[in-house]
């Protein structure tokens, strides 16, 4: 098997005094949709926020195509190929859809900016109408596609989404996903994905893993996560077997 | 050749004794222009305050102080008396050099309270300002000293109406600089990312935009603007190391015209410049000194994002 692009071995991160993350090793092998869920405080934001450099690492490794980035300025790592939409989108809000997709590409000097711009207008065409529109007066969709859009004017090598279904509508997060599914089919873009949204999130995902409490606890291919019984309970809300719903918190999660 | 020329600060004085005699219009005119000339140094300092608020949320405190250093870097390299270089290469000189001072001082020392409450800015840039007037004292002394500027006390005369040279050099020379860093935040790419990382920092993290340079280049940028404000200000007057104290007046300016707005920040420095004057002609001389202030409360009170304000409030 060749080497994952995004290796992340052993890492550990704390915010203050409190352990955020507990010895997580993932992999995201080159053109693949690798997601993590995990419920709220599992650690997954502060994995990607360590993954692009905006909180360094206490212990552990992260390697980009073999080589490590680990607690190098975000800068660095975004030319260096990964580029982190967060959660919450963050646009920059009193500047127009432009001049956001401009600083998308702050990093960039080459030619090919342009090029593609046009690229990405060909998948979020609302954006090039609303091109001279500060960006926050965009709705929540937009802003979320924006998000999206800006992270790719970086040209990434793997895109790391925080949440992009947070506060959308059921309509708005399959359309969202359903563009993300094309720009990895269709461009090659590799992306991990961190939702709470376990459904949408193993739709699309080809690997996936479950965080807890800083934990990479169960890990797999999406289609085995989407199987096990835990997953179905407490992150599909498939549990419809007993009446009494207080037995649910008892039960002891396997991870199996 | 130390000259002093007393009154030439107060120029709604000088020019009150100009007019004694001629036609009220061309009175209100010269207290006008003389206004819009003071006006123009506090906008500029207030430009300085709003800039750095803008791309790097701190309020720096020194900016008047860094105006007066400003000036005694461009008097002691110009100066017959020190170092009698041309005015221009003075001027010049004194710019890049409060540029590199200001990149220095955030590099340096602001740095060291990145990620600190707001309050720590503050209290730092006012003890700078405080080290600042005091290195001033140390090397050019306490006295008032002018700058020997070749547009100082030269006078324009359209018909009835005598105007200074130094107060139109003023206007014009702020109009210059406030259109040129309008549109270098406007149209340019490090402009854009200056106002980009004040309106999200974090964001301008996540795209790669070297935050922390940015804001010692945006001090940088304060720097240079309070040495030109320093030049301009010198020209029309005599200055010493308490200059700065001006700085006040300035950030009245700069929170009447919308804190962080630059077109706001020459406004709300235009409004105090032309209030000055005009309240020290017509109102009893105890009560004139308050006229900004007056000004600022009532701004505060009707419209408390100051008059420039941008159109969105900014999401925490």
């Amino acid at each position: 098997m060749t080497e994952a692009l995004l290796q992340v071995r052993n890492l550990e991160c704390f915010y203050g005094p409190v352990m955020a993350i507990r010895g997580v090793s993932l992999d995201v092998p080159e053109g693949r949709i690798v997601t993590v869920l995990g419920a709220n405080g599992a650690g997954k934001t502060t994995l990607l926020k360590t993954v692009s450099g905006v909180m360094d690492p206490a212990k552990g490794d992260i390697r980009l195509a073999g080589a490590s980035i680990a607690g190098r300025d975000p800068d660095r790592i975004v030319r260096k190929g990964v580029v982190h939409v967060p959660e919450g989108r963050e646009i920059f809000p009193l500047l127009t859809v432009d001049e956001n997709l401009a600083m998308g590409a702050y990093t960039r000097r080459d030619r090919d900016v342009e090029a593609d711009r046009e690229t990405i207008f060909g998948y979020f065409p609302i954006l090039k109408q609303r091109l001279r529109q500060t960006a926050g007066t965009l709705s929540g969709g937009q802003q979320q596609m924006l998000a999206i859009a800006r992270a790719l004017m970086a040209g990434p090598r793997i895109m790391l989404l925080d949440e992009p279904s947070l506060g959308l509508s059921p309509l708005l997060v399959g359309e969202i996903f359903a563009i993300l599914r094309r720009l990895n089919a269709e461009r090659g873009v590799t992306l991990l994905l961190v939702e709470q949204n376990a459904r949408v999130a193993l739709d699309i995902a080809d690997d996936g893993y479950v965080m807890e409490l800083g934990r990479i606890v169960m890990e797999g291919s999406a289609e085995r996560l989407r199987r096990s019984t835990d997953i179905q309970e407490f992150y599909l809300g498939g549990n419809q077997r007993g009446l009494r719903g207080e037995r649910r918190w008892k039960r002891r999660k396997s991870w199996g | 050749m130390l000259t002093t020329r007393p009154g030439a600060q107060d120029s709604s004085g000088r020019a009150q004794g100009r007019c004694d005699g001629e036609t009220g219009i061309v009175e209100t005119l010269q207290l006008i222009v003389s206004g819009l000339a003071n006006g123009c140094v506090y906008g500029l300092i207030a430009l300085g305050f709003a800039l750095i608020y803008k791309a790097a949320e701190q309020v720096n405190f020194a900016q008047g102080d860094l105006m007066m250093f400003g000036a005694f870097v461009a008097l002691g390299l110009a100066n017959e008396s020190h170092l009698g270089l041309p005015f221009w290469v003075a001027c010049i000189g004194a710019i890049a050099a409060m540029a590199v001072f200001g990149w220095l001082l955030e590099r340096t020392v602001l740095r060291q309270v990145f990620g600190q409450p707001q309050i720590a800015v503050v209290i730092l840039t006012i003890a700078l300002g405080f080290l600042l007037r005091f290195i001033a004292g140390i090397i050019w002394g306490h006295d008032p000293l002018a700058l020997e500027s070749p547009i100082a006390g030269v006078n324009q005369r359209f018909g009835d109406l005598v105007l200074g040279l130094d107060e139109l050099a003023v206007i014009a020379v702020t109009l210059v600089l406030t259109a040129f860093l309008f549109g270098f935040f406007s149209r340019t790419r490090l402009g854009i990312a200056m106002q980009a990382s004040s309106q999200n920092q974090l964001a301008a993290y996540y795209m790669g935009i070297p935050v922390k340079r940015i804001h010692g280049l945006t001090w940088a940028l304060a720097g240079a603007i309070a040495a030109v404000a320093g030049i301009l200000f010198a020209s029309k007057g005599s200055i010493d190391p308490n200059t700065g104290l001006l700085g006040i007046k300035a950030f009245a300016a700069a929170v009447i015209g919308g804190f962080g707005s630059l077109p706001g920040a020459l406004a709300g420095g235009l409004i105090v410049g032309l209030i000055e004057p005009f309240a020290a002609r017509y109102v009893a001389s105890g009560y004139s000194q308050i006229a900004p202030y007056a000004v600022l409360i009532l701004v505060l009170l009707f419209r408390p994002r100051g008059l420039f304000a941008q159109a969105h409030a900014k999401k925490v």
